[in-house]
């Protein structure tokens, strides 16, 4: 019998996916076990049955994501979930969905890399990767919750974006999230705005597009309209071309669609304590938690301190930094690797603000106190 | 002007195909299109998923709902397909690289579960696409562009590690023998359960003239005279069927389906209420 779930429970940030992902509509799941994802693929293959969907435990990574877009071209709104090593083995794929424009969200659970790492231990390493992992130039959305509840919500939204933009969406945990238990509420489908994608083909063409608009409409296979889905460079139909102009219209298209839609629900944000800061630190997905006790204990030392944490972190919110950091006297970035938005920070920071950082890669997570050191020995 | 099978069941403003002159895979798809003509299946209800290289490129030349995936990856793409959609036909189309291969994991795992796909591999023993590299069905001592002394892989027999795999209808067929190859098709897509139909094409461009097999015709000639139906070979000497293809029903037998199968996993779960 399908349980009745609570509508509040405590759960792991991986559990809090899973529960996001069925209300945002998820019914078919395919992935393969790997830390510290795997509490992801345990709890769809219990929960996906209970609401008629369909969980699949594949023979590989690849297997994962194709199985998923697969699902998704056939109507069912799909994931797949993985961590590093399984991240790596899926990037074609995201490329494919990229340029065949089909709905998909690939969770990836970051952990200390390179290759087999340190598999149990927080990291945030696959930030460029999951920005520039799979091979061509191409656009990316990707997400980073930073708490149990962020994490629900936060697959709501990467579905809802998938489907509204036809396009893979990243949904970049980590391991402190992804093991922290907390009180999560799950919110019910009914009382979330879900979206699904336009399903009235223009003239039956898949790739077809209106007047200043930049997503196709798809219907599902086996829905009646007979076209052509191709990774190849493709005319409105869908049929493979090696006609230049329409590769060029297409390719910048597809890196338009995100640029134009980038304040239309794509990105998101979030400061705390920012209004008369000094000092900005910015920060994502894990290492939230550490920077927001840094700022209170900072706060009540003296300093004018605040957060800016990208939700979205890509596209990155270059335009909302750049104007805020016209207050500030300095920039820190805390994440768990030798320095990637970093490198987003220092390219857009010009001027008088100082860009500092503090990265950490050791299998331990960054504390309050080594922010707070930071913080003090600047001054 | 088109024959009606091909105006029916293809896209004609698409052809014509990209095959070199010769190539067998043109005939094969045409085996499948017809296949499922004779089984008067709706249009709408079939889908092609194919992966990467030269038997791949056929899906865009057909008039269903067509996927042209990634290199090795098109059963999984199919997967998922059929699980969304049981009622959906699915038919694979690839390669011998792409479904041995590159792709040689997913073909042994659909097996194991015995999923309601129907795959036909398009063998023409060569990577065609990159120019005439060997691949895991060239026969073992013949050349390619990567085996220019002579290839010491040894080769699958694709019928068979499919049945060892798993798969509930096994099956091969060649160019010449059209009716023999639909039919066989057919029958897979009848199979309620995981399908191989190995299709051997020929490849006058790369393999035909690396191991001096002749042109087109003297190729097409050969798989006239070496072909060798499962029935008829049984009552030959195994000096007589030294190096011939023996073509046909290769094995069957049934076993739950995995769609199916699924479907009772919702049930216990209490997902169909």
């Amino acid at each position: 019998m399908a349980e009745q779930q609570k509508r509040f429970q405590l759960l792991q940030g991986n559990e809090a996916c899973v529960e996001g992902a069925i209300a945002a509509g998820m019914r078919f799941y395919a992935g393969y076990p790997i830390t510290p994802s795997t509490e992801i693929a345990e709890r769809s293959a219990v929960r996906l049955p209970q609401v008629g969907g369909k969980f699949m435990q594949m023979e590989d990574e690849i297997s994962g994501i194709a199985a998923a877009l697969g699902a998704s071209v056939a109507g069912m709104k799909a994931m797949t979930a993985t961590s590093g090593p399984g991240f790596s083995l899926k990037q074609e794929n995201i490329g494919y969905a990229t340029i065949a424009e089909i709905p998909i969200v690939v969770v990836d659970v970051m952990r200390a890399g390179p290759s087999t790492g340190l598999p149990t231990s927080p990291s945030q390493g696959d930030v460029m990767q999951a920005k520039w992992g799979t091979h061509g130039d191409h656009p990316v959305i990707a997400i980073c919750p930073c708490s149990v509840q962020d994490t629900y919500n936060q697959t709501v939204r990467a579905f809802n974006l998938s489907e509204r933009f036809r396009t893979p969406v990243i949904l970049l945990m980590d391991e402190i999230v992804g093991h922290m238990r907390e009180g999560c509420e799950l919110i019910p489908t009914e009382e979330l705005e879900i979206h699904d994608r336009n399903q009235h083909m223009i003239n039956s063409m898949p790739y077809a597009f209106g007047e200043g608009q930049y997503v196709p409409h798809m219907t599902s296979f086996g829905d009646g309209n007979l076209y052509n889905i191709t990774g190849l460079f493709h005319d409105e139909a869908g049929f493979p071309t090696n006609d230049n102009k329409i590769a060029a219209q297409e390719g910048s298209r597809l890196m338009e669609k995100i640029k134009v839609y980038k304040y239309s629900g794509i990105l998101e944000y979030e400061e705390e304590e920012m209004d008369d800061a000094e000092i900005g630190i910015v920060c994502y997905g894990g290492t939230t938690r550490a920077v927001q006790g840094a700022v209170e204990q900072a706060r009540e030392m003296g300093y004018k301190v605040g957060m800016f944490r990208p939700v979205t972190l890509w596209p990155f919110p270059e335009y909302e930094l750049v104007e805020r950091a016209k207050q500030l006297k300095r920039i820190i970035v805390v994440e768990h690797n030798y320095g990637q938005v970093l490198l987003t920070v220092q390219g857009i920071i010009k001027g008088d603000t100082k860009v500092e950082f503090i990265g950490k890669v050791d299998g331990t997570t960054i504390t309050p106190r080594e922010i707070i050191k930071k913080i003090e020995e600047e001054e | 002007m088109p024959s009606q099978l091909v105006e029916n069941t293809m896209r004609t403003k698409r052809l014509p195909h990209i095959w070199c002159p010769g190539c067998g895979h043109g005939i094969l798809m045409r085996d499948v299109c017809q296949a499922i003509e004779n089984l008067g299946l709706p249009r709408e209800e079939v889908s092609i998923v194919s992966g990467i290289g030269c038997s791949s490129r056929a899906a865009g030349y057909m008039n269903y709902n067509t996927l042209h995936t990634t290199h090795g990856r098109a059963i999984a793409f199919a997967t998922g397909i059929k699980m969304a959609k049981p009622n959906m036909h699915v038919i694979v189309i690839t390669g011998d690289g792409d479904a041995t291969a590159i792709g040689g994991n997913h073909l042994i795992h659909a097996a194991r579960r015995n999923i309601d796909l129907t795959v036909v591999v398009f063998n023409n023993s060569i990577y065609g696409m990159t120019g005439g590299q060997y691949s895991p069905t060239t026969p073992t001592g013949e050349r390619g562009t990567t085996a220019p002394y002579g290839n010491i892989d040894g080769d699958f027999d694709i019928p068979r590690l499919s049945e060892a795999a798993g798969a509930t209808f096994t099956a091969r067929g060649d160019c010449w023998h059209v009716q023999q190859m639909i039919k066989l098709i057919e029958d897979g897509i009848k199979n309620p359960g995981f399908s191989v139909i190995e299709g051997v094409s020929i490849c006058p461009t790369y393999y035909g003239r690396k191991n001096k097999k002749g042109g087109a015709v003297q190729m097409m000639q050969w798989q006239q005279d070496n072909c060798v139906d499962i029935k008829k070979a049984a009552k030959m000497t195994p000096e007589e069927l030294e190096g011939k293809i023996i073509t046909g029903v290769m094995s069957q037998c049934k076993r739950p389906e995995y769609t199916a199968e699924y479907d009772k996993i919702i049930h216990k779960a209490g997902g169909d209420k």
